[in-house]
């Protein structure tokens, strides 16, 4: 049974970093060119190459640690992990061993209310490989593109801290905001530039003794993620519970079935050979240069979610919404300023994008602060929606209209005829003549029928084409319904 | 003066007779490739010449020196290179199959410098395959042999650098030496080499053996020839991160300074019967005529020097068996037809690769083998910590080291080919400065007496500090009067 059992996780996610160029040689980083046209000498591992460390690396690699409280050391060696494939031009990916540029740190993650923290070991940098492409030639043989080779990674790696499936996603995407919060990455799963390995392995309840662990590769997804661990765990259990071992061994998801299968087992495992790299001198970070990118460290997601429920009175989970991603989070920060409308402004503006923001967002399947809706507008719309000029149907018009187009929001309300009649008098005549069409309505009404307020609502509305003030309109068409009655 | 007998003269009294106009670049060039098409036959020097680029810059060089817009005083005068240096569209093997028909899209630091001080290079010089060997035999391409007798080794790994200059084929050449491969060669052809401090020359563009061993030297006639050529290439290169920022003196300066004054330090390790009878005569005669001309000889000890050789071999193999995993048929070089990956790497390095880089990419695989780290690479390097303390210590009590270069004079081909070990043993005495990453040189010390062949003096100094070296082997190159050409090629 699964639940005699405690599963363990600890995760390594290898970050792509947003820097222009590749570690070692000046090669554009950007995703998507022709197969083997970012590449150069250095990266194609020509005979006599040399690496050239970009320095924006180790900044961020620094930037990285101090927000995620590692201790920076001020010396680290990069070595060489030798192993042949041909994505791997040098015949060796330079990355750190023994001496990596960060050890500790932790990340901390709301988890069903509970405030969590998963420790680090180490964050390292190295260098990508490239990619094999099978099949692409006209006579079905391999290629290779190269673009990747050399693009800097961060190598970031857990304790075997984590007890649940929830926990392991929970922590990723924490990670996953703060690194796209520090501008070191773009955290883009499908496309592979935030990628993430699994050591999973279970022990019974009560127990503190780790159980073997299997590694699992090619989750491209937090969905993939939840799948692969929990059908490891169903694998190892039934292993165990059979009188079996789990073997050690690296094995790889297989979105299709929902499976994982041996990719190789511990005794094919590759020596690696690592040995410092002697061409590139130890990594000097000076405390200098440490303090210098700590005073640079941006605002956090968990303080600004903080400050969110402080200073503006948001709840916990609208802060955790909008801070979830930079964008939103600024699209927020810079609307409420354009505002300037105080605590009940920012709720409406934070309702607003958590909202029909979001939800246009999620039609076209971008981030909400990804449309051409500009903090002003979004400001203007709240304005507006606050004034009563525009309804719940309006508002939602607008924000579309602007998502997709830009614009101001004054300007589309008036093309489009949006604004709300809330003038008595207009109200009044068209609430009059439906209770002079809707006798039967009006008298069961007036007998206790209080659902038929509903209908009545609509059909003023419908007279009025839609654009009657729903507050106006009920106030309205209450009080006429009860002073006829009396 | 003709062209034909200045190639008797040295690259400094050249460059006096470019400056002057009285030889043209062009005519010097030519003579120099009349000389290598007369002599090469027998002493295969050179893996590649390259006659028309060569005289095309030998003609831009003299257009520059008609307009007096010469780029140095090196300006006209022809070299020739290791095949190991890349060359932008001149064919670089590294004297190995897997690298035969590669020509390289870049240049490397080396030759850019060469290249903007005006030099002229006329050909790419034999070498053991990779550079691993002591003898040139090692070539993929043939060996190269020895101008003194063509029986005989030049030495190696940078042997056909040393042949070519002792046969007067070129005016000064560039090697690499990693544990002697420049110091070995010259004192077998009876020319001067030198190998520099780790970091004072560029390796970017220069096909990696072991990369933290690994250094630049050039190979001339005489002192001043040699000082002239460091200085044309030393210096920071961004593209080197293991380059040394500091500024490059001007090694011309003070060379001619004499000994007086200098502390000449003499481990007894190195004199205690290890080399022929004849090579340490010379080598005691040589520190005599530095006591006579003013200097001080001290002895010192460098304890550990005897574990240079077995920290060599694991070191060196270790960074080559990682180095040369690049040469996989990929990307460029050879490349074995196969239908599965496994065999086309097999088959690729089976077919492209000499004995001794498969000997070296074994040990070096086994030295960094989980579970053997420990024991063998980080053990080397330890020792390599002890070696240059040993270093260290010597030189609060002198300015250099003297002693023998190699062991012997040149050897026969053939010899010890079948004795790896022993060929190792010929490196005995130049391993140390390259494991304590210290400047070395090998200064022409005489003649032996029975062989009649060339023997050198090695001088080792402080971290970048080859003034002092090139000073003093200046200084013995005087007292011995000019060196005896070579006649085995005519
Ligand atoms: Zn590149």
């Amino acid at each position: 049974m699964v639940k005699d059992w405690q599963l363990v996780v600890g995760l390594e996610v290898h970050a792509q970093l947003l820097t222009r160029s590749k570690i070692f040689c000046g090669c554009p980083t950007t995703f998507g060119a022709e197969p083997n046209t970012h590449v150069c000498p250095i990266c194609l591992a020509m005979p006599g190459v040399l690496p050239a460390l970009n320095r924006q690396v180790v900044e961020f690699a620094v930037r990285t640690g101090l927000a995620l409280g590692c201790a920076i050391q001020e010396k680290s060696v990069f070595a060489r992990k030798n192993y042949f494939y041909p994505d791997l031009p040098k015949g060796y990916q330079v990355s750190q061993y023994e001496l990596p540029i960060c050890l500790g740190g932790g990340v901390d993650f709301t988890l069903d209310g509970a405030e969590r923290r998963v420790r680090l070991t180490r964050i390292h940098m190295e260098e990508d490989a490239g990619k094999s492409l099978h099949g692409v030639a006209a006579d079905g043989s391999s290629g290779v593109d190269l673009n990747r080779a050399g693009v800097p990674l961060l190598e970031i790696v857990s304790e075997p801290d984590i007890r649940s499936v929830d926990e392991a996603v929970e922590y990723l995407k924490a990670l996953r905001t703060v690194l796209m919060y520090l501008g070191v990455n773009d955290g883009n799963l499908e496309e592979g530039s935030f990628r993430c390995d699994a050591n999973v392995s279970v022990m019974p309840v009560g127990s503190t003794v780790l159980g073997t662990r299997c590694e699992l590769k090619n989750m491209n997804s937090f969905r993939f993620l939840r799948q692969a661990i929990e059908y490891e765990v169903r694998r190892q259990v039934e292993i165990l519970e059979g009188g079996g071992k789990v073997v050690q061994e690296t094995r790889l998801f297989d979105p299709q079935r929902g499976e994982t299968r041996s990719m190789r087992s511990k005794e094919e495992a590759h020596d690696y050979r690592y040995f410092p790299e002697p061409d590139l001198p130890p990594v000097r970070v000076p405390a200098s240069w440490i303090e210098e990118v700590r005073r640079r460290l941006p605002e956090l997601p968990r303080a600004r979610a903080a400050r969110y429920q402080r200073e503006l009175g948001l709840s916990a989970y609208d802060a955790a919404v909008l801070t979830a991603e930079l964008g939103t989070a600024e699209l927020f920060d810079a609307a409420v300023s354009a505002r300037a409308g105080g605590a009940e402004a920012a709720k409406r503006i934070a309702n607003l994008i958590n909202g029909e923001v979001a939800r246009i967002a999620n039609e076209v399947v971008v981030a909400p602060a990804a449309g051409k809706l500009t903090p002003a507008a979004l400001a203007g719309v709240a304005r507006l929606a606050e004034a009563g000029t525009i309804g719940g149907p309006g508002v939602r018009q607008v924000i579309e209209q602007l998502f997709r187009d830009g614009g101001d929001p004054d300007a589309v309300v008036a093309a489009r005829g949006l604004a709300q009649v809330s003038d008595g008098s207009a109200v009044e005549a068209a609430v009059d003549a439906v209770i002079a069409a809707s006798p039967g309505e009006v008298e069961r009404y007036r007998a206790g029928n209080q659902k038929l307020l509903g209908f009545l609502v609509g059909q003023v509305m419908k007279a009025m084409k839609g654009k009657g003030n729903p507050v106006v309109v009920n106030a309205v068409l209450k009080r006429k319904l009860e002073e006829g009655g009396a | 003066m003709s062209a034909p007998g200045i190639l008797e003269r040295s690259l400094t009294d050249l460059a006096q007779a470019l400056s002057r106009r009285e030889v043209s670049s062009e005519e010097i060039t030519a003579a120099c490739l009349s000389r290598i098409e007369a002599t090469d036959g027998k002493l295969h020097a050179f893996l590649r010449v390259a006659p028309e680029r060569s005289l095309a810059a030998a003609r831009a060089s003299d257009a520059r020196r008609a307009r007096g817009e010469a780029r140095s005083r090196l300006d006209g005068v022809p070299i020739a290179l290791k095949d190991i240096f890349l060359t932008k569209g001149l064919e670089t093997t590294c004297g190995s199959r897997i690298l035969e028909g590669f020509v390289p899209p870049f240049d490397s630091t080396v030759v850019e410098r060469l290249e903007a001080a005006g030099t002229v290079v006329v050909g790419k010089l034999n070498m053991d395959e990779f550079a691993m060997g002591s003898s040139n035999e090692n070539s993929a391409f043939g060996p190269c042999r020895n101008p003194w007798d063509l029986e005989r080794t030049p030495g190696g790994s940078s042997g056909g650098s040393a042949a070519a200059v002792a046969a007067r084929q070129v005016f000064g050449a560039f090697g690499t030496d990693t544990g002697g491969s420049i110091r070995q060669p010259a004192s077998l052809c009876g020319v001067v080499g030198v190998k520099p401090t780790y970091g004072r020359v560029s390796r970017y563009g220069v096909i990696a053996f072991a990369s933290s061993l690994d250094q630049v030297g050039p190979i001339a006639r005489t002192v001043p020839d040699a000082a002239a050529l460091l200085g044309a290439v030393a210096g920071h290169d961004p593209r080197d991160q293991t380059s040394s920022p500091l500024p490059v003196p001007d090694y011309l300066a003070g060379l001619e300074d004499g000994a007086r004054g200098l502390r000449i330090g003499v481990p007894r390790e190195w004199l205690q019967g290890g080399s022929e009878a004849g090579v340490e005569r010379r080598v005691r005669e040589a520190l005599s005529a530095y006591e006579a001309m003013g200097a001080t000889l001290v002895d010192v000890e460098l304890p550990h020097s005897k574990y240079g050789v077995a920290a060599y071999y694991l070191v060196a193999p270790a960074e080559a068996s990682s180095n040369l995993a690049r040469y996989d048929g990929v990307r460029f070089g050879l490349r074995a037809p196969a239908r599965a990956l496994g065999d086309m790497y097999g088959e690729t390095r089976d077919r492209g690769f000499g004995a001794e880089p498969k000997r070296r990419i074994m040990l070096g695989t086994y030295a960094l083998s989980a579970g053997y780290y420990d024991a063998y690479y980080l053990r080397a390097q330890k020792v390599r910590t002890l070696v240059r303390r040993d270093f260290d210590r010597a030189f609060e009590r002198c300015d250099l080291v003297a002693g023998p270069v190699s062991p012997t004079v040149a050897f026969r081909l053939g010899e010890k080919v079948a004795d790896p070990l022993q060929m190792y043993l010929a490196d005995v005495f130049t391993i140390s400065c390259n494991l304590a990453a210290l400047p070395g040189l090998s200064v022409p010390a005489g003649i032996h007496p029975e062989s009649k062949l060339p023997i050198g003096l090695q001088l080792v100094g402080r971290p970048f500090d080859e003034t002092t070296l090139l000073r003093a082997a200046r200084a013995l190159e005087r007292e011995m009067g000019p060196s005896p050409a070579p006649e085995a090629v005519g």
